[in-house]
């Protein structure tokens, strides 16, 4: 009796599966996959990552679409696994009428994305994160980390540093110490540190930090002995919160630290208010932008009707910025793919990486959208999948996060002949041929 | 009525030790050989190949192998997902420092230094046994955790600590598409369930057996101890180094320490216990119970939802996955709590008598 039952409910739930997994065709929408985490440890800062690029789709169907087109999204939940990640990357690339675009918010998912989407021809877009080499777009063909890299932080993070010492060669014989996420996404940055040290003689500490990040005693520990002039921070989700409390215990002056974007949003100080006042992150291009014209329009076209995702309190915020303008970048890429293959169409994966290749968001085109004053031009070429390299410092206040620096440029000097190198070995390694500018412009 | 091994008579030694003496048996297993081989290749598509069928076959390579320590020897080990990183760390090494090497032989080679490792930390078994022998393993497992990520040496001083394998190919097929790797799998897989199946059969499986049922009397009856439980280990560790370069190799692509985590480890132990302790066809089903059910979950229950007009969030879906997977095992320990396995054979006994029970 218990066994009919058992198969019973076996088959019922064959029967639900084969249905669930039936894609249903819709025609004439450009279909944007969107990976995201809003459960698990790093799910305070998946949240409004997602609840932004979820929002600016929203927006631009109620403007219209992309010359008429219509978006459709479809919501895949990983919480940060990779495992989990890939599995939502293989349910969603082919359904209504295959993806647009993937941006999977994770080092390790870009990582194990990286090979899968050159063979299903989908551009992978990892706005300020993923693997830094990938700028090199005549190997990475299907890469785009836009709006700068890790090594593109690191780099302005030292020119910051050395602004404030009065010179790159005061940095000689200082200690700056890494407390880095102890995964691809925390050492991504090691390689370009190591360089800058060797360049300029500062001495480099790295103190790796275990997933989650809460447990972080020792490496505080190691801190309060050597005192390290300066501490770049490279974490994500709990973790940045926990470092700026012990740097607070260990009494280490939070004006000295330095996160990445990942570690510059409000879920990171929140919690820690005051404690975190004078702590200073570094934004790939944007921070929190309340003012922004992009912002006013989410909220008087979708909050305003009662259509926006997550808190209206959310919208402005930096990670929330973060989605809105990663999706931008995708939606744009769409734009200018359709400039060449004809209006008012569905792109396919192929097309928007042509898109992607030779996106040209300048200053007034970007003021029009609503981001003036966030964002600076975005110029992307077929080697250069980067497109800009725009970094501004801002600090938090106790309350918000406030601008504290001019815009900074990362040294081509310094990143460029990294990046042909390692790309180079990839390309070795993986026996690809790099592109020539010749192939380029077909 | 249909499943009755009546009138089935050996009249010799081979008939009577083969190893499925019932005629149906036999010819069910052949059929769902045959159907993996030639049906599924033919119906799945490829979201089904990538996200399902091929984790499904290389963490079912992993439980049996940690079946054959855990469930056979008796031994516990926490340290399963260590195993699996050093057989696809190895095999990685081999692969990229030995000019030619073969898929196959890297693979094997990777399982073999698993093995190896495996004595080594099989050690402590010989003194301790029990949850304090899976603390020892637990010392593996954090081990090579940490060798992994920071000797720069096994990832090929790769700047991120992420390796990354591509264009394998074996013999000259080119195992390219999901096809091609699912049929890999599946092979591999075939033959090591066929030499566990015979290795549980002969003398060195009712050695593992005999240890785990009382070590004393083993020992009185002329068992080696230390033998068997090293074997055990090196068997084991072998199995599990083999699925885990194929996890690396032919799942991942790519990977980092994190895909073989304290996570996979528990995972695999979990895999046993649900599917069944001792038992071969045990192995198949807590892979796949562990493996597929979360994902049918996160795509039923919207769809539920859907047929009485709710649409659930993503995150609701995905603490509900959570919830419902958890009730679930406690569910099945009670009801059953010698596995997914006893299950099944409860339904052979059923079978058998059907349709006219006593």
């Amino acid at each position: 009796m218990k066994l009919r039952n058992f198969a019973l409910a076996a088959s019922l739930a064959a029967i639900g599966l084969s249905s669930a997994l039936t894609a249903h065709a819709q025609a004439k929408e450009q279909f944007f996959p969107v990976l995201v985490y809003r459960t698990g440890a790093y799910g305070p800062n998946g949240t409004p990552w997602a609840n932004g690029y979820v929002d600016y789709l929203k927006l631009v169907n109620a403007r219209g679409g992309i010359n008429g087109v219509k978006i459709s999204f479809e919501e895949c939940e990983f919480g940060y696994a990779t495992d989990r990640g890939v599995e939502c990357y293989e349910r969603l690339k082919g359904k209504h009428g295959g993806g647009t675009v993937f941006q999977p918010l994770s080092t390790g998912v870009t990582f194990a994305l990286t090979e899968k989407a050159a063979v299903d021809k989908i551009p992978l877009i990892t706005a300020g994160y993923g693997r830094s080499e990938s700028q090199n777009g005549a190997v990475f063909n299907w890469n785009f980390p836009l709006l700068g890299t890790y090594w593109v932080g690191a780099d302005v993070a030292i020119q910051h540093i050395a602004k404030k010492e009065g010179g790159l060669d005061n940095l000689k014989g200082k200690k700056i110490a890494l407390v880095y996420h102890d995964s691809p996404y925390g050492k991504e940055p090691i390689a370009l540190l190591e360089e800058r040290a060797r360049m300029h003689g500062f001495n480099l500490q790295l103190l790796p930090v275990a997933h989650p990040g809460v447990e972080q005693k020792a490496t505080w520990l190691q801190i309060r002995q050597n005192r390290p002039d300066y501490v770049l921070l490279w974490g994500w989700g709990v973790m940045n919160s926990t470092s700026i409390k012990e740097a607070q215990a260990t009494g280490y002056p939070r004006e000295k630290m330095y996160g990445i974007w990942w570690a510059g949003a409000e879920p990171d100080v929140k919690d820690v208010g005051e404690g975190a006042k004078g702590y200073n992150a570094l934004t790939l291009q944007h921070g929190a932008e309340p003012n922004s014209k992009v912002v006013k329009d989410v909220l008087a076209l979708l909050h305003g009707k009662g259509q926006g995702t997550g808190p209206k309190e959310e919208v402005g915020q930096v990670l929330y910025m973060r989605g809105l303008i990663s999706a931008m970048l995708g939606v744009e890429g769409v734009a200018k793919a359709q400039e060449r293959y004809g209006k008012g169409k569905v792109m396919t994966g192929e097309q928007v990486r042509w898109g992607l290749e030779n996106l040209d968001l300048d200053q007034k085109k970007l003021d029009g959208m609503g981001f003036a004053g966030v964002m600076r031009p975005v110029q992307t070429s077929c080697l250069d999948h980067m497109g800009s390299s725009w970094v501004r410092v801002h600090t938090w206040d106790g309350g918000k996060w406030n601008f504290s620096s001019d815009w900074y440029q990362a040294d081509e000097k310094v990143i460029r002949p990294m990046v042909m190198l390692t790309s180079g070995k990839y390309a070795e390694e993986k026996k690809i041929t790099p592109r020539t500018p010749e192939q380029c412009k077909q | 009525m249909i499943y009755r091994e009546n009138g089935q008579f050996k009249t010799s030694y081979k008939t009577d030790q083969q190893i499925f003496p019932i005629f149906q048996d036999r010819w069910t297993i052949l059929a769902l050989i045959a159907f993996a081989f030639v049906g599924v290749p033919m119906l799945a598509d490829e979201y089904l190949f990538k996200a399902i069928l091929i984790p499904f076959l290389i963490l079912s390579l992993a439980a049996l192998g940690v079946n054959l320590l855990v469930g056979y020897c008796g031994q516990i080990t926490l340290g399963a997902g260590a195993f699996m990183a050093i057989g696809a760390y190895a095999a990685y090494n081999f692969a990229i420092r030995v000019d030619g090497m073969p898929l196959i032989a890297a693979l094997l080679l990777g399982g073999c230094t698993s093995a190896l490792v495996g004595i080594v930390f099989g050690v402590p078994s010989l003194r301790v046994r029990g949850l304090y022998l899976a603390i020892a393993t637990l010392a593996a497992q954090f081990f090579w955790d940490w060798a992994f990520l920071r000797i720069k040496w096994f990832t090929n001083h790769s700047p991120s600590g992420s390796v990354s394998i591509s264009n394998l190919d074996v013999f000259g097929w080119r195992i390219s598409t999901p096809v091609d790797k699912y049929l890999l799998c599946l092979v591999i897989l075939v033959v090591f369930a066929l030499l566990a199946k015979n290795m549980v059969r002969g003398a060195i499986g009712r050695q593992w057996m005999a240890i785990r049922d009382m070590d004393v009397a083993a020992e009185v009856i002329g068992i080696r101890p230390m033998y068997a439980k090293l074997s055990a280990f090196a068997v084991s560790s072998f199995f599990v180094g083999v699925a885990g370069a194929l996890w690396g190799f032919v799942h991942l692509g790519s990977w980092e320490p994190a895909a073989f985590s304290i996570d996979r480890s528990f995972q695999l132990l979990f895999m046993v216990i649900i599917g069944g302790l001792g038992s071969i066809m045990g192995s198949f089903f807590g892979a796949a119970f562990i493996i597929v059910l979360p994902i049918f979950l996160n795509q039923f229950l919207p769809w539920l939802g859907s047929l009485v007009g709710l649409s659930i969030s993503v995150a609701t879906v995905s603490h509900f996955e959570f919830m419902i997977f958890g009730a679930l095992i406690v569910f099945f320990l009670i009801v059953e709590p010698h596995g997914l396995a006893r299950l099944w054979s409860t339904g052979k006994e059923k079978l058998r008598l059907w349709p006219f029970p006593h």
